[in-house]
């Protein structure tokens, strides 16, 4: 199943590998902080609509 | 009309409701794209006959330079209609698309110098495309520095504006100046990432399919921080309502 | 106008003015820069103009967060917002005083640190040209700039990495005259490249530093 990488094989690998682990933390830490400030927005909401 | 409807999205409510609805399609999207043209250019693209395969990290090199070309762009587009009409989306839609810019420029270097080292025998170069990307990479830094240094946020969305126009005129001579400056430097140097011109078709089709998913990606995330941007800045704004009521 | 240039370049020079800071820092640099590197004249010649121009960039670059930032202090912006004269020629004025106080001098110190560096004869005069042309511009991004950060606490750092970027068309232009003048190559080319951005610099940067800085006045 793994294609044969010949000599570059160190190169090719390296270069998915960074590109894959930075579009993931770049992922991740969107969707972290999204849900963080998600989280506050609604519990803003209930206090506000509780006290009219 | 056509126009009007467009505006409607600068309703930070409508936006909101909007995005969320359409969000899960550009996930999806993006995955499907992002999966299928990843490992069909990985595992079933045939080597170079030069570049041995190396010739596989064209598929995030390509897609990851071109976004942060394009990502630049469209921040220069959404703080122009801030300054111009003044819609909230638009400066936080700037704000969000930064940091997802520094990324793709840090892939698009990263891989560049993965790439750069077994075919030119160094990992860096004062190429003349390498250089810009470090420059054009130094105004994203600036840019998202600017805003985090600020705390109002419509002061904030105000000279970052101003910043990214200047920045604008600046990032095209610098492109200019380092064309210029290499070329005076090493006369007929031929090392260059130029391959887009002469891509063969088992190559060109997987990179269409991973450029697509890197666009369907941006837009998944540029929606959602945005969204997330809005919220914080409704948060910031109930918050100094409360104190000042107290 | 003219009395408010007065006042920056007699504030500038009075002791805890920022003159002289720039041209000791661009002294510091040169006569380091032996040091760091060897004494063979051959390589200093060759690197000389360049280490010339980073000198004298580096200077420009230390000096800039004074700018503003003493008149924001004590609230003299406030005022000068308010006068009768436009924010636009306020900074073309602020830019003008830095560039009195900070690069004219590094444009006459620089023949005398490039006896220092062994810069080849023909440089000397390309060496002066290029500094004098060179040198408003980065006053004039300096002073956009300082508008950008100059409510801030701690913008130094920040200042730094927002002008950075902008310096570099004026420096590879700059520097490249100089080095081609040195080796006595054709200069032309990036001669009116500088002067052009010189040029649009000093015409249209004011806008946009008197923009942002209307902002920060809010």
């Amino acid at each position: 199943m793994m294609p044969d990488l010949g000599k570059y094989a160190d190169a090719v690998l390296s270069a998915y590998a960074a590109s894959i682990v930075l579009l993931v933390v770049l992922v991740v830490m969107t969707v972290l902080r999204g849900r963080k400030v998600r989280a506050e927005m609604a519990r803003i909401e209930e206090q506000r609509s509780k006290n009219g | 009309m056509g126009s009007m409807s467009l505006w409607e999205y600068a309703n930070p409510k409508k936006f909101l409701t909007t995005s969320e609805r359409i969000l899960p399609f550009f996930w999806a999207a993006a995955a499907v794209c992002l999966v299928v043209g990843l490992i069909w250019g990985f595992f079933f693209t045939p080597d170079d006959f030069r570049q041995g395969s190396t010739v596989k990290i064209i598929y995030l090199h390509v897609p990851s330079a071109m976004m942060a070309i394009n990502i630049w762009v469209m921040m220069l587009v959404t703080s122009l209609i801030w300054i111009v009409r003044r819609h909230h989306v638009s400066a936080l839609a700037a704000r969000a698309a930064a940091p997802i810019g520094i990324v793709m420029t840090l892939i698009a270097l990263a891989t560049g110098a993965i790439w750069g080292q077994p075919m030119w025998g160094t990992w860096w170069a004062w190429d003349p495309r390498l250089t810009s990307f470090l420059i054009l990479f130094l105004f994203y830094l600036g840019y998202v520095a600017l805003w985090e240094a600020i705390e109002n946020p419509d002061t904030a969305a105000d000279l970052t504006s101003v910043l990214c126009l200047v920045g604008s005129v600046f990032a095209i001579l610098s492109r200019y100046a380092v064309l210029f400056w290499n070329q005076g430097l090493h006369q007929g140097a031929s090392l260059s990432l130029d391959k887009e011109e002469n891509v063969a078709d088992v190559f060109y089709y997987p990179l269409l399919v991973c450029i697509a998913g890197f666009v369907f990606l941006f837009i998944a995330l540029v929606l959602y921080r945005t969204g997330t941007e809005i919220r914080a800045r409704r948060i910031r704004a109930l918050a100094t309502r409360t104190r000042a009521q107290a | 106008m003219i009395a408010l240039l007065m006042r920056d370049l007699r504030l500038a020079f009075r002791a805890g003015g920022g003159f002289g800071l720039g041209l000791a820092f661009f002294l510091i640099v040169t006569v380091l820069v032996p040091f760091s590197v060897g004494p063979q004249s051959q390589l200093l010649t060759t690197i000389a103009p360049g280490i010339l121009w980073l000198g004298a960039l580096l200077a420009c670059l230390l000096s800039l967060d004074r700018l503003l930032a003493l008149d924001w202090e004590d609230g003299s912006l406030d005022l000068l917002a308010t006068a009768p004269l436009p924010l636009e020629s306020i900074v073309s004025v602020k830019a003008l005083a830095h560039w009195l106080t900070t690069g004219l001098p590094l444009v006459l110190a620089a023949p005398l640190l490039g006896v220092l560096l062994n810069l080849a004869p023909p440089g000397y005069v390309w060496v002066v040209i290029s500094l004098a042309l060179g040198t408003p511009a980065l006053s004039v991004i300096g002073t956009f700039g300082a508008a950008l950060t100059v409510g801030l606490k701690r913008g130094g750092l920040l200042l730094s990495l927002l002008v950075l970027p902008l310096y570099v068309p004026t420096l590879i232009f700059g520097a490249e005259v100089a080095r081609r003048g040195a080796q006595g190559m054709e200069v032309t080319t990036p001669l009116l490249m500088l002067a052009g951005i010189t040029a649009g610099v000093i015409a249209l940067l004011p806008f946009a530093s008197a923009a942002v800085l209307r902002v920060n006045l809010r």
